[in-house]
């Protein structure tokens, strides 16, 4: 595939193009002094000249330089609009007996998004559209979505995705793959992934890019596989968590976590739900799909108790799913890299840091 | 197609009284033939209470009607109790893995239930019943707490009338009037004439029962790929969609409810899985 090179205004093309094409176009803006995704109107909108320092339970941003994509995921991903935290799915009436589908609104998202949140949206397809049954929701906002991927020069120091295998540079399921470089000049490589894509391409004017802009680029890139704030050895991890039931450090992980849920919030990859009901005065009653966290003593009630009582059984479950039992399940680990889980814990429990001092243990 | 989350609405027909605290309903008007296998579940939803996972009770030949035998544990499990005739519930199903009935052809057949865990073997005894020269010996043991509450008495009686089947019954405990076995149901097996290399057994009850269960068919000489148990979680979505049910790298609603003991060995030991 051809490599092309836009400037700002092409930039601003694109954005354009995906808005005449009928996409809410979705990308990385400053909320809440965090990098969130949320609706792009133009390149203004875009976190401009901004950096971010991320840490285990920590993260700040700063202003400086005049990248637009300079900076790490934040807290939000692709899941809060593919899978919205809530959603009506039925009404009954007061009788008991008529149902009526929610049908709601599914809008066509164009993602403007980090190689590893495309990685996460892949993850997401295998387990709601590649078993026995699908979620219509999902599917309907899936085909409906279109896919930029930003390569990424400027991983987080929580990040590990090259551990993963989805960053920094993307592999598949993007429609288009942008990388920015700013040194003499301030640019954007841009390739088409998909046929989607290279119609989307031949809307805005673009130059066909230099030998010289492409490696660049691909300098940028390798520096950033240079730059992990994380590493996580794959080698060998699913026998790992599986022998490792018994192992004593699930005692020290309990006396810091607070069950609190946020590793599941932030995760790309995390899809546990729960259905809820919602009653009107008049006896009509509405069905509502939410997130739920395995972290909760609910998760797992049955008649006389939780199975998971203990948050170290909560904490081993979560981890032994994201790195072991999710190969099992859906052919690839629940994990994608992007080391939200480690910035948005509370307590700064640290994904790689637990599998290491499993490793120590021997299990 | 609908959305699988969305449930039929039918009403229920007759409604039998088990025990104190268990009935069995007769679910009318699903509109077309409901078909099952037996050892699957259906979720009964009732609008603003919630929705349980329950297994099919009745008779999988009979396509007119969904049975059901609930026991009133839980919130949702309460108000199934209290439904009247004609009053409407919600109905998603059937799923989840079966029983090997057709796998178990030629074999001997040994049923092992504890308390409400007799419920999704019930259609098992009707299926071999309906093809009863398919099979081996037949034999059905039966562990409940107090003789007030075993199920299904009269069908009890009448399958341990057969000259085909065999029925033992047991208690934990009972008062001078009972005249049966009292003990644990695993006391039941030492006793049963079966076949230990050409049985299959499927064992139903609470996880403490299926553990010492499996542990004295092992000793009896079966094995570990002949010996099936039914696994209950916490299910809210039933078709691998939610997450609440998953036991080690299973889902109970889709890869079980049914397990055959070797592939979920490493687990069924071990605590907060």
């Amino acid at each position: 595939m051809t490599v092309r090179v836009i400037g700002k205004e092409g930039l601003e093309g694109l954005l354009r193009a995906l808005r005449e094409e009928g996409y809410t176009v979705v990308g990385p803006l400053v909320r809440d002094g965090a990098i969130h995704y949320g609706e792009i109107g133009s390149i203004g909108d875009l976190p401009e000249g901004y950096r971010d320092e991320q840490g285990a339970g920590r993260y700040r941003l700063r202003q400086e330089g005049d990248l637009f994509f300079g900076y790490a995921v934040g807290p939000g991903s692709p899941k809060y609009f593919l899978n919205p935290p809530e959603r009506l799915l039925f009404r009954v009436s007061s009788d008991g007996r008529g149902v009526e589908e929610e049908d709601g609104d599914d809008p066509g998202f164009a993602f403007l998004v980090r190689p590893c949140d495309v990685a996460g949206i892949s993850i997401r397809d295998r387990v709601l559209l590649e078993g026995e049954y699908r979620d219509p929701h999902y599917l309907r906002r899936r085909e409906k979505s279109l896919i930029i991927a930003v390569n990424c020069t400027h991983p987080g120091g929580t990040c590990f995705c090259l551990s993963m295998g989805t960053g920094p540079e993307v592999g598949d399921g993007a429609d288009l793959i942008l990388t920015e470089v700013s040194g003499k000049e301030h640019y954007f490589l841009i390739q088409a992934g998909s046929q989607r894509g290279k119609g989307l391409l031949e809307r805005i004017p673009s130059m066909e890019a230099s030998p010289a802009q492409i490696r660049e680029a691909e300098g940028l890139i390798e520096g950033a596989k240079g730059r992990m704030g994380r590493a996580l050895e794959r080698d060998g991890l699913k026998e790992l968590l599986y022998r490792s039931h018994d192992h004593p450090y699930w005692r020290d992980v309990e006396k810091r976590c607070l069950a609190c849920g946020n590793c599941t919030f932030v995760c790309p990859t995390c899809f546990c739900t729960t259905l809820e009901d919602r009653m009107a005065l008049d006896g009509s009653a509405e069905r509502w799909q939410r997130w739920d966290s395995c972290f909760t003593l609910d998760f797992t009630y049955l008649h006389g108790g939780s199975i998971r009582s203990s948050i170290a059984s909560r904490y081993r479950h979560w981890i032994t799913h994201k790195l072991a039992t999710w190969i099992d399940q859906f052919g690839t680990p629940g994990c994608v890299g992007c080391g939200r889980c480690i910035t948005w814990c509370p307590v700064g429990i640290d994904i790689t840091e637990v599998v290491e001092e499993l490793r120590k243990g021997g299990g | 197609m609908g959305h699988p989350l969305i449930p039929a609405i039918l009403s229920v027909g007759q409604i039998r009284r088990e025990t104190g605290d268990v009935v069995t309903l007769t679910l009318e008007g699903y509109g077309r033939p409901f078909r099952f296998r037996p050892g699957q579940f259906n979720m009964l939803y009732l609008p603003g209470a919630g929705e349980v996972p329950i297994s099919i009770s009745g008779d999988p030949g009979k396509m007119d009607r969904v049975v059901h035998t609930v026991r009133m544990v839980g919130s949702v499990t309460g108000l199934i109790g209290r439904l009247k005739k004609g009053d409407p519930i919600g109905v998603r199903g059937p799923f989840g893995n079966p029983w090997p009935v057709d796998e178990a052809r030629g074999d001997d057949i040994l049923l092992v239930a504890g308390g409400v865990g007799l419920a999704p073997l019930r259609p098992v005894v009707y299926d071999v019943l309906s093809r009863r020269k398919d099979f081996g010996r037949f034999l059905l043991l039966y562990g409940a707490r107090t003789p007030d509450d075993l199920l299904y008495k009269r069908e009890l009686h009448r399958w341990r009338g057969r000259f085909d089947m065999y029925v033992d019954v047991t208690v934990d405990s009972a008062s001078s009037t009972w005249k049966g076995n009292v003990g644990v149901v695993t006391a039941l097996i030492e006793r049963a004439r079966f076949d230990p290399y050409h049985t299959t057994a499927m064992v139903c009850g609470p996880e403490v029962m299926m553990r010492f269960t499996v542990r004295a068919l092992m000793e009896a000489g079966l094995k570990e790929e002949k010996i099936f148990l039914s696994m209950e979680r916490n299910m809210k979505c039933a078709i691998g969609l939610c997450g609440h049910c998953q036991f080690g790298p299973y889902f109970v609603c889709k890869d079980g409810p049914v397990f055959r003991y070797d592939t979920v060995k490493e687990l069924i030991w071990r605590k907060e899985v």
